[in-house]
């Protein structure tokens, strides 16, 4: 069983479901977004999501694109990705790598999960690459025991659906709105409607992200899904410090515990 | 030849490959669009509605077919050899991405869609875009880089009074990649209603091959006409890459030709030394970026690297995924020509022949110099003017120096 898979059956025998933060590597810098991610875990993240700033981010909002911009101005190196993970696993941890395609196909796909699996990384989150594309990188992740998880949108076809499905493993992520990453007001009508199609494909955990930046919305989402995923509320609370981000988490951690007895998710 | 009956045997494979390049390296979010638009395609390419109505717009609207004009006071800087003028700059708007938007505005009508975006550089395709949508009456939103409307503040102005609605994009290096940036994050959002009408032959499946084929127009024409003025084909096509689109369309006419060479020439910028151009091709290596696999400008880390070009249109750092497989198999090759080279053709097909060319346009008319004189005056060589310099005006005045400060207040 991979560890991600051990994780979710963690959070279910504690009725609940799983938290997941997004920070970017290298924001603000390089040791400033170590200690932030180890106080992600510490204040209640059971995963986080490490990103990898790229020169262009089709699928973010302005928070995230600024906060990508501000990484690569300072300075961040693809290989300090490493190092960042690494020190979330030796907190003790567990992180997985959400990334655009182009880094890891220019540092080849096979060194690169070589490298993530050393650091202690469990696996990649693919925004710009479906399983259509990704018979190199499905290869590599079974070679070093990574997990690959794939996005499925609201506009996902059920027989893509269920292809998409089939090839991720650890969880499958769905975004909750059709649209850019950024925290919204409202949790999207889509989401639980997204969430019932997949389920119906697959048995693998649920994640849904795009929007969540609230205690309510993250018991909302926990409601139906398996995982909520939050991001560019934790991009915003690094701006201010540490101490937003530890309460972010805190609030947040309470919102997926939010009736964990009464009303388990299920699957 | 009409627009539609065209079978590719020159690929892409089913799910839009050429070789190893091109594919949808995509948000799964965008995926059923994709299969909308290549599924939508498919129909309208073989039925006799669609392609009679682009061709008629193409003829009675666009003014195809374009003219063939010889240009012998230029050749005589060009090596003596024969240079022919393929000339998309007479096209309504003044360029070839009429051919495109045309195509792409009729699909849009066909899906049922009601609103268009789209990005770009010079503003050339923005204009086309604005055109159609006016035309049809289609709701039109075009990306523009923040730096380019300033370098053509004059195409905003148009696409404004045709009813677009313009918005600069302040993100990255606020020029052509970044306004595509922006139309997808636009089109991720709206795509239930929205058609993207991609301007250049890159991008995901099925847009290179969708660009490519509305644009093969270019080719097929050009090569009838050079068979009728001299009885035989040139012995090269010279055409400017940015995206590729006007030198796929133009290549396609002559693909299964092999004495025909066909080059495409790049923007070298200040010169490939100084690390300041956008030669894709020629100093990139493959990558994936806005939604293929293909050449792009990088650096270790997979970042893009910022292209730089007097020409706005050109200057992109990818380029269209057919042409990286043209360039691998060696069907075409790909040369740099750099800024001062390209205002120097500009400055002379003006002067030499009273026509002035896109800046765009420029480098493959340098390109054809420089052929020229290597190959010599039996040499017969077809450039695609792509475009006309009524938008270049300004930049070439600041270039050459052609306004003294007491006129220019």
């Amino acid at each position: 069983m991979s560890r991600l898979a051990r994780m979710f059956q963690e959070c279910r025998a504690e009725g609940r479901s799983a938290l997941v933060g997004y920070l970017p590597a290298g924001y603000p810098t390089v040791p400033g977004s170590q200690d932030l991610l180890t106080v992600m875990v510490s204040a209640g993240c059971d995963l986080v999501e490490v990103g990898v700033p790229y020169s262009d981010p089709v699928m973010d909002g302005p928070t995230i694109q600024a906060a990508a911009e501000h990484a690569l101005r300072a300075g961040f190196r693809l290989r300090d990705l490493f190092t960042v993970v690494e020190s979330v696993a030796t907190a003790g941890g567990r992180a997985v790598v959400m990334t655009y395609w182009n880094p890891v196909y220019r540092y080849g796909v096979d060194a690169f999960a070589r490298d993530l699996a050393a650091a202690g990384g469990l696996g990649v989150i693919t925004p710009d690459l479906v399983p259509d594309e990704a018979d190199d990188w499905l290869a590599a992740a079974e070679r070093h025991a990574l997990d690959r998880i794939f996005l499925v949108a609201p506009s996902s076809t059920d027989e893509r659906i269920a292809r998409t499905a089939g090839a991720a493993s650890g969880f499958l992520y769905a975004t909750s709105v059709m649209g850019v990453t950024g925290a919204r007001d409202a949790v999207s009508h889509a989401a639980p409607e997204l969430v019932r199609r997949a389920r119906a494909h697959t048995d693998l955990p649920i994640g849904v992200g795009l929007g969540v930046r609230s205690r309510e919305q993250a018991a909302e989402v926990a409601g139906f899904a398996d995982a909520v995923i939050v991001g560019s509320a934790f991009v915003t609370a690094a701006a201010t410090g540490e101490a937003a981000v530890r309460e972010l988490a805190g609030e947040l951690a309470e919102g997926v515990r939010i009736g964990a007895d009464s009303a388990s998710p299920v699957g | 030849m009409s627009s539609g009956d065209h079978v590719d045997q020159h690929g892409p494979d089913a799910r839009g490959h050429f070789g190893p390049y091109g594919g949808r390296f995509m948000p799964e979010a965008l995926m059923d669009a994709l299969d909308e638009l290549s599924a939508e395609y498919d129909k309208a390419r073989v039925d006799p509605a669609f392609t009679g109505e682009l061709d008629r717009l193409l003829r009675d609207y666009a003014g195809r077919p374009s003219l063939l004009t010889e240009a012998p006071r230029f050749a005589e800087h060009a090596g003596g050899a024969r240079i022919l003028l393929k000339r998309e700059d007479l096209n309504h708007t003044g360029s070839h991405k009429i051919n495109n938007v045309l195509g792409q505005a009729l699909l849009t009508k066909r899906m049922g869609k009601k609103r268009v975006i789209a990005e770009t550089g010079a503003g050339q395709h923005g204009v086309a875009t604005a055109t159609a949508c006016a035309l049809l009456g289609l709701e039109c939103v075009v990306y523009m880089g923040e730096v380019d409307t300033k370098r053509q503040a004059l195409n905003v102005a148009r696409m404004r009074l045709l009813g677009a609605e313009v918005i600069p994009v302040k993100t990255g290096s606020r020029t052509l990649k970044d306004a595509i940036n922006e139309a997808l994050r636009d089109w991720v959002t709206n795509v239930d209603t929205t058609h993207y009408l991609l301007g250049t032959a890159a991008g995901p499946h099925p847009f290179p091959l969708l660009v490519r084929n509305l644009h093969r127009v270019i080719g097929v024409e050009a090569r009838q006409q050079c068979l009728d003025l001299l009885g035989r084909l040139p012995d090269v096509v010279a055409a400017c890459v940015g995206g590729g689109s006007n030198a796929i369309g133009i290549f396609h006419g002559f693909i299964d030709d092999p004495g025909v060479r066909l080059v495409g020439l790049e923007p070298g910028g200040a010169g490939l030394d100084s690390g300041r151009h956008g030669a894709t091709l020629t100093a990139g290596s493959p990558g994936t970026l806005h939604g293929a696999l293909s050449y792009l400008l990088q650096d270790e880390d997979g970042q893009t690297i910022e292209a730089h070009s007097i020409s706005a249109g050109l200057d992109y750092p990818g380029v269209g995924p057919e042409h990286s497989w043209l360039k691998d198999t060696g069907r075409a090759e790909y040369r740099p020509v750099t800024d001062a080279e390209a205002m120097a053709a500009f400055s002379l097909l003006s002067r030499t022949e009273g026509i002035i060319p896109a800046i765009e346009s420029s480098h493959a008319l340098a390109g054809a110099q420089q052929l020229g004189r290597e190959l010599g005056p039996d040499a017969v060589i077809l450039v695609n003017l792509s475009g006309r310099g009524d938008k270049d005006v300004d930049t070439a005045a600041k270039w050459f120096g052609l306004v003294t400060e007491e006129e220019a207040e």
